[in-house]
């Protein structure tokens, strides 16, 4: 095959990948601690749209990602506020999450302009790539690896980082620990309530962070529906990676490697329909899920989080 | 010092009529509040932005004196599609099997109706091509398709334990990559000038109008056939749900699945049941949006009908009258949304907003139905009257 090809491929498979591998981490994080948030793809494209505007009025694309990544944690509070203390069914209010970001970031999209006006077509700030000297130019990887821009960059840190705190430290632990048994963790004195909203806050800050990466990086600018269903994968990306912000990247790449593919198609002008190749992601998650819930073995090592979706109401602990 | 008043949660053990009313209304005035203040913070006067979109939903008194009943007729189109994925949400979540997967039902449906308006005249030359032999074969048809597309994912589901979720949110985008490639490739009209979209159905296949049938027609408009078998299955699906013995078992499966297990109901049989019986509404939906509007497949399909049937289903506290009528309040912000931004200039995605917002409210408001807050002050040392020390 060709080496170039490859290479490309891999670099692109990176670029298109990262924002997906920022949210997984983020969703993973609410999913351990017990709760299911579905409001994902609602949480990005207000990252997108906000931190668009945020980086255009300022001309300052880092604090386009602050505001991306504050608007995320909001949006997540008020799933964790209607599920944890209100005590709404997870999947309705995340749902409702993602119906009410989309509907305001489009709405925000068109008025948060110049003048009140539209935000769609305008060109602003966007992150540039930073090639590290020498690394960049390694065979293979130099280019899909250090040849990006700082998001990409952080995942070096975030994702170690990520997995090093989920297993090898008390909070990771007790984190784990209140998705498992959220009864068990009360008894022991671990505060369910506070972890419980600290961490549904992280994933949309996350998934915020994400959000912005697209409108600032991967693809510059405000357009409707410029997550195009990417929270839905990220959903999907969760159970691939099996819960593990490590396995996170793996099927981000692949995701990703999909993206590219069919760049690299349409540019030579192969005839293979693009619409069968955008459906492999999706068909391949299927099959994962179907292998990861037909193997018990695997199944009670890399499962599903015990608790995950089911509330915890302390006066009715049973 | 520590803050004086302690919040309570307790569980009802009655809930009367007036709550049970009371809540939701009051969630979606909340809900309306906020969308009020969203409104004032972009520029719009709020009271004014409601009354405009009601107008534009529902039209006013003069026009309607005058026979314009053109705002209303389109809120009902609008709202036809609605009320069929909203049925087919409520009856899968009547026992609590996630069905997001309605849009993909619905886009699968209208792929049907279409292979039988296009190519079924062609290959059963001998069959009458009249309406009442081309719209039966389009109803079930659609129904046959959505209900596979549906089949599919409760089967993995009972067989396999597949998670129902990701499964139906998969099928989605498979289904919608399918209909994209179809009317931009295969099934793209050769006679349409490039213009992506299927060739224009021949016209027995058509859903008849409001405007060409007896009585009906001083409704005028686009309204079609598909309204009125939104309505019928919604109340058939009342009478399953509501009138027979299956209803019951599915309603008891969603209620205490433990406890239908050991009174010998069979989870296997009722989930495909339902499944069947849900994706099979969802892609009449299809059919109707393009046998009934488009007389073609073109793009436009996948605006979101499914979810939008989720939060009509879940309003309508799963209850098939009550979601036509949710439906048809969910297509009047739709409609009055769009006339917003020709009478104000405003963005037709406020009605996005609002929806988001209702939903949101309904369902955190929810726990006042089911809980009694109980305010207590802490930190008093006089016991209460007639209270033991």
């Amino acid at each position: 095959m060709d080496l170039d090809l490859v290479t490309s491929i891999l670099a692109i498979a990176t670029f298109a990948g990262a924002s997906l591998v920022l949210a997984t981490i983020g969703e993973i994080f609410t999913e351990r601690v017990g709760i299911l948030n579905l409001g994902v793809e609602g949480m990005m494209i207000m990252g997108a749209v906000t931190g668009f505007a945020a980086a255009y009025r300022t001309n300052n694309v880092w604090f386009g990602v602050l505001i991306a990544g504050i608007v995320g944690g909001l949006m997540a509070l008020v799933h964790a506020f209607a599920t944890i203390t209100l005590r709404a069914d997870q999947i309705v209010s995340g749902l409702a999450i993602t119906l009410l970001g989309t509907g305001l970031a489009s709405f925000l999209g068109q008025i948060l302009g110049p003048d009140g006006g539209a935000l769609v077509g305008l060109t602003g700030p966007k992150f540039t790539k930073w090639p590290i000297p020498g690394l960049s130019s390694l065979p293979l990887v130099g280019e899909g690896l250090f040849n990006q821009d700082p998001i990409v960059y952080s995942l070096f840190v975030v994702v170690p980082v990520s997995w090093f705190f989920l297993y090898k430290t008390r909070p990771g632990l007790y984190l784990r620990a209140v998705g498992e048994s959220a009864s068990t963790s009360d008894a022991v004195g671990v505060d369910v309530f506070r972890r419980r909203y600290g961490y549904t806050v992280l994933g949309g800050v996350m998934a915020g962070i994400a959000g912005s990466h697209l409108s600032l990086s991967y693809t510059p600018g405000w357009t409707e529906n410029l997550t195009g269903g990417r929270g839905w994968i990220v959903i999907a990306l969760v159970i691939f990676a099996t819960w593990n912000p490590a396995r996170a990247v793996v099927g981000a790449w692949l995701f990703g490697g999909v993206n590219a593919i069919q760049f690299r198609l349409q540019a030579e002008g192969t005839n293979l329909p693009s619409s069968i190749l955008n459906m492999s992601p999706y068909i391949l998650t299927i099959v994962v899920l179907v292998l990861i819930t037909r193997t018990d073995k695997l199944r009670q090592t890399i499962g599903a989080p015990a608790g995950l979706g089911i509330p915890y109401y302390r006066e009715e602990r049973g | 010092m520590t803050f004086p008043w302690k919040f309570e949660l307790e569980r009802r053990l009655e809930v009367s009529r007036w709550v049970s009313w009371g809540v939701p209304t009051v969630s979606v005035l909340v809900a309306f509040f906020f969308g009020g203040i969203i409104l004032s913070l972009a520029g719009a006067p709020p009271i004014e932005t409601y009354r405009a979109m009601a107008a534009g939903a529902f039209g006013s008194i003069s026009e309607w004196v005058d026979g314009n009943f053109f705002a209303v007729t389109e809120t009902l189109v609008r709202a036809t599609p609605l009320i069929f994925t909203g049925l087919a949400v409520a009856m899968a979540f009547r026992m609590l099997f996630w069905n997001i997967g309605t849009e993909g039902q619905l886009v699968m449906g209208a792929i049907a109706g279409t292979w039988v308006a296009i190519y079924l005249p062609d290959l059963l030359p001998w069959l009458p091509q009249t309406r009442w032999v081309y719209i039966p074969i389009g109803i079930i048809a659609a129904t046959i398709a959505g209900a596979t597309w549906a089949f599919i994912p409760a089967i993995m589901k009972v067989k396999l334990g597949v998670d129902e979720i990701i499964s139906t949110l998969m099928f989605n985008y498979i289904a919608i990559l399918l209909y994209q490639q179809l009317y931009t490739g295969p099934w793209k009209d050769p006679e349409g000038f490039g213009f992506p979209g299927s060739a224009l159905f021949p016209e027995f296949t058509w859903f008849p109008k409001f405007s060409e049938m007896p009585v009906l027609n001083v409704l005028g408009g686009r309204i079609h056939l598909g309204f009125v078998l939104a309505v019928l299955v919604a109340g058939v699906l009342w009478v399953i749900m509501d009138k027979t013995r299956r209803g019951y078992e599915v309603r008891l499966l969603g209620e205490n699945t433990n406890a239908a297990k050991y009174a010998g109901i069979s989870v296997v049989r009722n989930v495909l049941f339902v499944m069947i019986l849900s994706g099979g509404v969802a892609g009449m939906a299809g059919l109707s949006e393009v046998a009934g509007l488009g007389h073609r497949l073109q793009a436009g399909l996948d605006v979101g009908n499914g979810f939008t049937g989720i939060i009509v289903a879940w309003l309508a506290k799963l209850r098939p009258w009550s979601v036509v009528i949710v439906a048809i309040l969910m297509a009047a912000l739709f409609v009055g949304g769009d006339q917003l931004q020709i009478s104000l200039g405003l963005p037709a995605s406020i009605s996005g907003v609002l929806q988001g917002a209702i939903l949101i409210s309904v369902l955190s408001g929810d726990v006042f139905t089911r809980y009694r807050l109980k305010v207590t002050r802490i930190g008093v040392v006089a016991p209460a009257v007639g209270e033991e020390a």
